[in-house]
Parts: structure tokens; sequence; C-alpha cells
């Protein structure tokens, strides 16, 4: 067991490797309680969302949720996180580890007619990832809900909020579960899945997988140092939408042009760039790997690293630093893996034929 | 089978005469989580007990290792180029790292079992 923010969770169940295949393969069943959740309800609470956030929350309806930004004064990012829009008010699911600074950040910009109430004990949070993960859960109409969508339904004869999200690039679902229910459906799912190969996976197969997919991690990827545009999240920033916490700034970024990216390293065996090591081409430092590990799945090791901006195209070469010596990268495009992820723009591209 | 011995940053060595081998423990292993690489050096160097001789990397981490006693390699598992998780699947067997050939007497402050045991333990919480 390990601790992040504060929960004690595994880094593995089994093996890491196996957990990874599973998720990639099959599916696999992540225990992420820790996510923060808080409901924030009350007449104006759209209006007081879209001045935290980034990315525009006007045309959502019940049902749909959004990946979004939430962003300091100086357009540094506080937190990502998933807004989504309810039937009486909204709900957002925050970082583990920015749930408190994110719970203050939220009741200090409220109205006095919004009420934001943390409700990450009362409800548990399992996801069920990969190109199965449908066919696998033990659950009906789930065609019915859309990439970023969500609805309500019986797992394994449990209620439970099923939405169409993840972490991991491939298909799946976010169950949100009565804590006091949520072992029967861990259970249910896991016995069910087991002869398909379906297995628990605990954060170095949630961390492996995300990496493949390319998701930042607040914390690792970015922080308050760092701006959407540097991020390469540029696309969840509306800056037409009206005002919000960070614009001033953000619109002056997208002006100038972002001065850092985020890049993405493919190493060779053995070399792992870990958070923080240096990054140089030609004998110049150019930036630092945020995110680095073995992808057992693909079978070299991968890592995102923030660099000065037009330091590197896809193809270049770079230089990481590797247990004091000079490691050999190469530039390459993101995602470094595709998964069965569905996207935000398959309805549009098939009516297109 | 000789006796195990342990070290605090979590060797083990077996000594049978003149001649020990040495690997990390099952309680390492589980901390390093999957391993994927190790850097070993070459058969012939000498090590003082203690020194640094390689680096073992997991998805979680790279981490020293450090010999248990002093001595001259005599043998590296090779195995461990192709298959590092041999480290992870059989710690005490096949995941052996190196064959030292001992020079001098062992270290007085090699831990037996149940001092590793509480060593461990202490190092989990």
């Amino acid at each position: 067991m390990v601790d992040f923010g504060g929960w004690e969770m595994p880094q593995q169940y089994t093996s890491i490797r196996d957990e990874h295949f599973a998720v990639r393969q099959a599916a696999g069943l992540f225990d992420v309680s820790h996510m923060g959740r808080f409901r924030v309800a009350g007449a104006s609470s759209r209006q007081f969302l879209q001045g935290l956030v980034t990315n525009d929350i006007a045309p959502l309806v019940h049902g749909q949720a959004q990946y979004n930004l939430m962003c300091n004064e100086e357009g540094g990012i506080i937190d990502d996180l998933v807004v989504y829009c309810g039937s009486e008010g909204f709900f957002v699911v925050v970082n583990a580890s920015n749930r408190e600074r994110d719970l203050s950040w939220f009741r200090e910009h409220a109205p006095a007619d919004v009420e934001v109430e943390d409700r990450t004990f009362e409800l548990a949070l399992i996801a069920f990832q990969g190109p199965r993960a449908q066919e696998l859960l033990p659950c009906d109409g789930l065609d019915a809900i859309p990439y970023f969508g969500f609805g309500h339904g019986d797992v394994a004869g449990i209620h439970a909020l099923i939405s169409r999200t993840g972490y991991t690039g491939e298909d799946g679902f976010e169950l949100f579960i009565d804590s006091d229910r949520v072992g029967d459906v861990w259970d249910a799912i896991l016995a069910g899945g087991k002869k398909a190969g379906v297995l628990p996976a605990g954060l170095g197969a949630r961390d492996a997988t995300r990496l493949e997919a390319a998701l930042r991690l607040w914390g690792n990827d970015m922080d308050e140092s760092v701006n959407p545009y540097e991020a390469g999240l540029g696309w969840t920033v509306k800056l037409g939408k009206g005002d919000f916490i960070g614009r001033d700034v953000l619109q002056k970024v997208k002006a100038d042009g972002a001065r850092r990216q985020l890049v993405g390293l493919k190493m060779q065996p053995g070399d792992i760039g870990r958070h923080g090591a240096a990054v140089s081409t030609q004998g110049k430092s150019v930036g630092v790997i945020t995110s680095g590990t073995h992808s057992f799945f693909l079978g070299y090791p991968i890592a995102l690293a923030m660099v000065e901006a037009r330091s590197f195209q896809v193809g270049d070469r770079a230089v990481v630093e590797v247990r004091g010596r000079e490691a050999p990268a190469e530039v390459v495009k993101l995602p470094f893996y595709r998964g069965s992820a569905r996207s935000l723009s398959e309805k549009k591209e098939s009516r297109h034929g | 089978m000789a006796d195990r011995r342990y070290t605090k940053t979590h060797e083990w060595v077996t000594v049978d005469g003149k001649h020990a081998t040495i690997g990390i423990t099952d309680f390492a292993q589980s901390q390093l989580g999957d391993v994927v690489f190790l850097e070993l050096p070459s058969a012939g160097r000498k090590v003082a007990a203690r020194e640094t001789f390689g680096v073992i990397e997991s998805v979680k981490a790279a981490s020293d290792l450090y010999s248990p006693v002093a001595g001259k390699i005599s043998e590296v598992n090779e195995k461990l180029a192709s298959k590092p998780e041999l480290i992870n699947s059989d710690p005490y067997g096949e995941g052996w790292i190196l064959k030292l050939e001992l020079a001098g007497d062992l270290p007085a402050d090699l831990l037996d079992e149940a001092a590793y045991k509480k060593v461990a333990e202490a190092s989990s919480h």
C-alpha cells in the first residue's frame, strides 16, 4: 500500500504488468474512491462554475460531462476536473491531492445562493476500463450512454450513476455507488469477468495506461506554474465564452504563443526518464521530464517532458539524464497509444461517412 | 542449504565456503513493484562490503544495489537481462543477482531472519 493524497491505495493487486495488459486487452477494475467529489447546487450554479473553469459549460445539458481546467489569476492550473451536469445542479470530480484546496477555492468564490457540498465520503467511485468493458459490465442499456455522457442504471442489481469516462485511453465506465454497497458490485464485476481476463488494477497500471494515452497528471505534468497552452490543453480553454478566472492572462499567452510545450519521448529499454530528469538537445538543456515509466504493453519506456517551445519536432532526437548519464530519446507523436475510447467527434465523423 | 543473511538495505546473501550468492529480499521486490531493468557490473570486478555495485529499476523507481559482503564477482545472473521479472517471481531462487568469491570475514552487521523481519516491518509503515 502506498500513500496517495492521504489515501492508502495499492500500487498493484497482483502485478502491474498483468493488470496493465488486462486493461488493454479485456478490462481492469480500479478503485478511484480517493477522487474528490463535490455537489454544486443553487440558482446561479452554472454561472458560478462558468467563472471558475476554462471550458464552456453553457451548452451542457443533463446527462453530459465535460473535461475542464481550473486556473488561478495568473493562468496557472489549480486542478483538472470533470464537470457533470445533473438534473438539479452540477457534480464535479477533482484530484484527491487537491480536494481541500479546491473545496476552499470553490467556497471562496461561490455567491450566497450557491451551495458547495463535499460528497467524497458518501459515494464510492470505481472505474471499469478496457476494450471489453461494455460487454463485461453486468448492466443493460449502456449503448445509450455516449462518450462523456452519464445515466443511471443497476449494476449487478445495485443502483449506480454510470459515466462513460475514464483515465486509461480505453472505452469504459466510472460508477458512482453508495459506499456501503460498492463492495458487492466490485465482487460481482470481478467474478463475472474472471474468465475474460478481468483483473483489479492498482495505481501502477493506472499511471502506465494514462501515460500511454498521454492523459496529464496534475502534480506531475502540470501545476500552478503551468498554463493550459503549455500543457497542450488549449482545447479546453474557451476564451470567447465570457469572463473566467485567468482569462486575461490566457488570452495574452494564446496571442504571444506559449513559452513551453509538453512533448512525448520514446526511450531505449532500461532507460526510464524519471520526473524532474533534465532533457537536452545539442548540449543545451531545454526542459525536464514530467512523467516517465516503462510501458510493458508497448515494450519500451515512454515519458512526457516540459520543454522550451519549438525546441523539438516529432522525429527529433533528445537526450535525457538517466542515473547520472545521458540516454538517447526520440520525440514522438502523442498519444503513445490510442485505445478503444470513443471520441467526442465520433458521431460527427460517422454522419459524414 | 546455507543460512540466508540480510542487510538493512534489503539485500540477502548465502555463503557456501568461499562462495557467496546475493540478491534482494522478497520484501524489497514487493516494495519496488515490477522490475524492468538491472544495471550490473561484469565478472572480475572487486566490491567492498556495503559498496554500490549496480542499480535496479522498477516501474516505480531506480534504487542502488549494495553488496552485503566483500569479494570478487565470479558470475552475474545473465538471465536477468532478458527476464528481470525473475526478481519479482523468485527473489531467493532464480532471481539471484551475483555470485562472489569472498574476501576476508563476513561483516558483523549482517542480520539473521528474525532481525531482518523487524527491519522490514518497520520500513513498511
